[in-house]
């Protein structure tokens, strides 16, 4: 069982997206986190003191934990953007200002 | 300024901020009394954290199989598309409020619009009625930053929203009623829950409570619950805590321990348990920023309300988790009432407090349950002990224990503020919402809730055009 089985999900046709020029699968609706999370990843930022990885921590827009570059813009918090197709999404380093 | 909204209609107007159960309901009560509402929620579907919907693309045919008390929101959500067909409420999702500012005719709500947050929106209104939440409060321990730790309100906002889940093994843990539904959530989606770790002894709220046996519905979900984690074999472990999360790039194993009666960590009753997610919390903070905006009073780290559900500020109701932390059940019986009173005095009626007779019975009975059962799920007494020097418990600055111990100890902070001024604790994206707690505990300050003027982020050139919008998004 999965949560897509558990809930009788039928979604839409899945698309590609890519993460540092890798292709992602991801369904229709899926967050970056959400996608990301179906592909076996779990962590796509470094932080900016200690350059550790993090990913989703609070899952609703609270702790900026899950922050990623989409579509050249960093900073976005993969838990609450809904992915298109064909999007870029880039692991961050840092404050994602810094080239 | 245009106004154009007093032209098609004069019958005031109230804006609900927040769509869950609180807002929800608040917001249908005050339309069927005579108000126009604008019900303003920042996901794409109402319902909250609690009615959380999965994405309507990814077409769940059965989304109730992860929710409980599904007839309830059917309910809601029929009222809602009801009263929107009547023409007496609007809706208006993916609207990101970050202040509402108290005019001399009313008030303005600002919102963020977009993907990005980016595009700004205002609503104005006569009054305002705050259903704004809460969110989870975790405490540190060493590993917590280790990406597959998530909040476990976090991991089933994540499967209830977007169907998605975090690794394959998961131990829950922490204190409180959450747990349970999070535990048993995960297991049906598949993940092998490998333990349940609860520091709290829940059997000391069976057998002192009063307050439970007031609450009939309470001990039957109680008991639903302990029959799930029986069908998927979750392992529970009571008296027990976190002591650290393992791994290098990513979470490996934690280590559990049992505790003593005074909360402390029992030596050598450490073990590891091996995981991929560690879903964990410590209980729910209200969100009070919006209403800390509006000067409202704050008791604790609640909005302050009366028996209506007003606020201190005229013109400002609240109810839901917002004015403190209750569940579902009590948001309805508190949304009901801030509904039924908003809408009489907006229309120029006295409230008759015996309109919602049955609200406040429901309301007192799950308040004295709910401060029995924070007497109980509080987080172990020495918790902060097992934070470490080196532990990160500032998650943004990445502010140590050791710093923030210097800075009591060698630098003299006495208050959180201090703290923060001397090592960036609760400074960084997230403005101390996820570490506020924990920076009390390991400083030894009170746990008081810093006063935050926006919130959410706000794009520099929004704040500088904010109030010079011609055309006010409907009022």
């Amino acid at each position: 069982m999965n949560p897509l089985e558990l809930t009788r999900a039928r979604p839409g046709p899945a698309f590609t997206i890519t993460l540092d020029g890798r292709e992602v699968e991801a369904l229709p609706g899926q967050t970056v986190a959400a996608a990301l999370w179906a592909a076996g990843v779990t962590s796509w930022r470094t932080t900016r003191g200690e350059g550790r990885p993090r990913g989703v921590f609070c899952g609703i827009g609270v702790c900026f934990d899950c922050l990623v570059t989409v579509n050249d813009r960093p900073n976005q918090r993969a838990c609450l953007v809904a992915l298109r197709p064909g999007d870029t999404v880039r692991t961050q380093e840092g404050t994602g200002h810094d080239g | 300024m245009a106004d154009a909204g007093r032209e098609t209609s004069q019958r005031p107007h109230l804006a609900v901020i927040g769509a869950g159960p609180a807002g929800l309901t608040a917001a249908l009560t005050a339309a069927r009394h005579g108000v126009r509402v604008t019900l303003v929620d920042a996901a794409p579907e109402a319902g909250g954290q609690f009615y959380r919907q999965p994405a309507r693309e990814l077409g769940a045919r059965h989304p109730e199989a992860l929710h409980h008390q599904w007839r309830t929101w059917e309910r809601l959500r029929e009222g809602l598309r009801g009263q929107e067909q009547a023409g007496s409420l609007r809706h208006l999702p993916e609207h990101h409020v970050w202040l509402v500012e108290r005019r001399t005719d009313g008030f303005s709500v600002h919102a963020l619009l977009g993907p990005e947050q980016e595009r700004p929106a205002e609503v104005r209104a006569d009054a305002v009625l705050l259903a704004t939440g809460g969110y989870e409060k975790v405490l540190p321990f060493p590993g917590w930053t280790l990406p597959g730790v998530v909040t476990a309100g976090g991991a089933q906002a994540m499967l209830k929203g977007t169907l998605a889940v975090p690794g394959h093994t998961a131990v829950v843990a922490g204190t409180g009623p959450l747990l349970l539904p999070v535990a048993t959530g995960l297991a049906a989606a598949g993940v092998r829950v490998a333990a349940l770790v609860e520091s709290a002894d829940p059997g000391g709220f069976v057998r002192r409570s009063r307050a439970l046996s007031a609450q009939p519905a309470k001990l039957a979900e109680a008991a639903e619950y302990a029959a799930r984690l029986l069908r998927h074999r979750v392992r529970t472990l009571v008296h027990h805590t976190v002591v650290e999360a393992h791994g290098t790039g990513r979470l490996e194993a934690v280590t559990v321990a049992a505790l003593d009666g005074d909360g402390r960590v029992r030596p050598g009753t450490g073990r590891r348990i091996a995981c991929d997610t560690l879903a964990v919390g410590h209980g729910m903070v209200p969100h009070t920023d919006l209403a800390q905006g509006l000067g409202c009073r704050i008791d604790g780290v609640a909005v302050h309300v009366d028996d209506e559900q007003r606020t201190d500020v005229p013109g400002v109701w609240a109810a839901g988790e917002a004015t403190g932390i209750g569940g579902a059940t009590l948001s309805l019986a508190e949304g009901h009432i801030a509904g039924r009173s908003a809408a009489a005095r907006l229309t120029g009626a006295v409230p008759d407090p015996r309109d919602w007779a049955g609200a406040a019975r429901a309301r007192a009975a799950l308040r004295r349950f709910f401060a029995a059962l924070d007497d109980v799920y509080a987080p172990p007494a020495h918790w902060a002990e097992q934070v470490g020097d080196d532990t990160v418990v500032c998650r943004c600055e990445e502010v140590t224990g050791g710093a923030i111990r210097e800075a009591v100890a060698g630098l003299g902070a006495g208050d959180l503020r201090t703290v923060k001024l001397l090592t960036r604790a609760g400074m960084g994206w997230c403005q101390g919402r996820m570490c506020e707690s924990g920076v009390a505990g390991v400083a030894g300050c009170p746990d008081t809730p810093a006063r935050r003027l926006l919130a959410r982020p706000v794009p520099l050139g929004v704040l500088a055009r904010a109030g010079e919008t011609d055309a006010p998004h409907g009022t």
